[in-house]
């Protein structure tokens, strides 16, 4: 039940960067900041978080959780460190995926070669 | 060919037009974005099972999310899922991990730092403009609108 909680919610959010990539012209690019502005926005109006309760990583794990982490840490800094807090607590919430990112991003991209489009 | 009349070419030319594949694409993206979804659940069940917090739970399973994506598109793998999946490999964090490593992999010629470590921020480097910069201001009205100023 919880697998198929997170399978619906992940999948339709999906579903909809989807219907957007095939309807508009907008690129992939274009749908990741929008998804990720969205998770910041609704993350802040307290909307995200119910999505999160019931989905879990189908919430999570697309781009607009990281803009619903992003939004929640930098609220959750102003709460307890007040202005510096709002500068820090954003990134130290999301600083792990970032780190990694860079880190793994970085060795793949050295040590594989583009391969071939077909 | 030459003998076909008029009613057989309309057949002819409609089974070349494509068809619209709206519905498989979102049917594809939807499973696709799901399982990446319910992997990472996985993940993060398990980390929790070693007895991590919640934060270090939701860290965690996003560093070994990112390393994997990282590494299927490394072997070339991921964008095999993408070209499936679309937007349901492109819109977890998996799929931000391909956008970083893509990039940087095919401007590998053009040097280590324009190249290599300044590419991989096409398109990782809006986002992390666009996400820092509006959860700062996200905070700085929290703010304003709690303690008046």
């Amino acid at each position: 039940m919880e697998y198929l909680k997170v399978f619906v919610v992940g999948g339709l959010l999906c579903v909809i960067g989807q219907i957007i990539l095939d309807t508009t012209k907008l690129t992939p690019a274009h749908i990741l900041l929008t998804f990720l502005i969205s998770g910041v926005v609704l993350g802040a109006i307290g909307l995200y978080e119910p999505l999160v309760k019931f989905g879990e990583a189908g919430a999570t794990v697309p781009i607009s959780g990281f803009g619903y982490a992003l939004s929640k840490g930098a609220i959750e800094g102003a709460k307890s460190n007040g202005i510096i807090g709002v500068f820090v607590g954003g990134l130290k919430a999301t600083a792990g995926g970032i780190s990694a990112a860079i880190l793994f991003g970085y060795i793949m991209a050295i040590v594989s070669e583009p391969k071939t489009k077909s | 060919m030459e003998n076909m009349n008029n009613k057989e070419y309309q057949k002819y030319v409609e089974q070349k037009i494509p068809k619209p594949t709206y519905a498989k694409n979102m049917l594809f993206a939807f499973i696709v974005g799901g399982l990446i979804c319910v992997f990472g659940q996985i993940i993060g069940n398990i980390l929790s099972n070693y007895g991590l917090n919640k934060e270090k739970v939701a860290a965690g399973t996003s560093i070994i999310l990112v390393f994997l994506g990282a590494f299927l598109t490394g072997l070339g793998v991921y964008d095999k899922i993408g070209k499936i999946g679309g937007a349901g490999a492109a819109i977890p964090i998996t799929g931000f991990a391909n956008s970083i490593v893509s990039p940087a992999m095919e401007f590998k010629k053009e040097g280590f730092i324009f190249g290599v470590a300044s590419k991989m921020f096409n398109i990782a480097g809006p986002v992390l403009v666009y996400g820092v910069g509006s959860s700062v201001i996200v905070g700085i009205l929290y703010l304003i609108l709690t303690k008046g100023g």
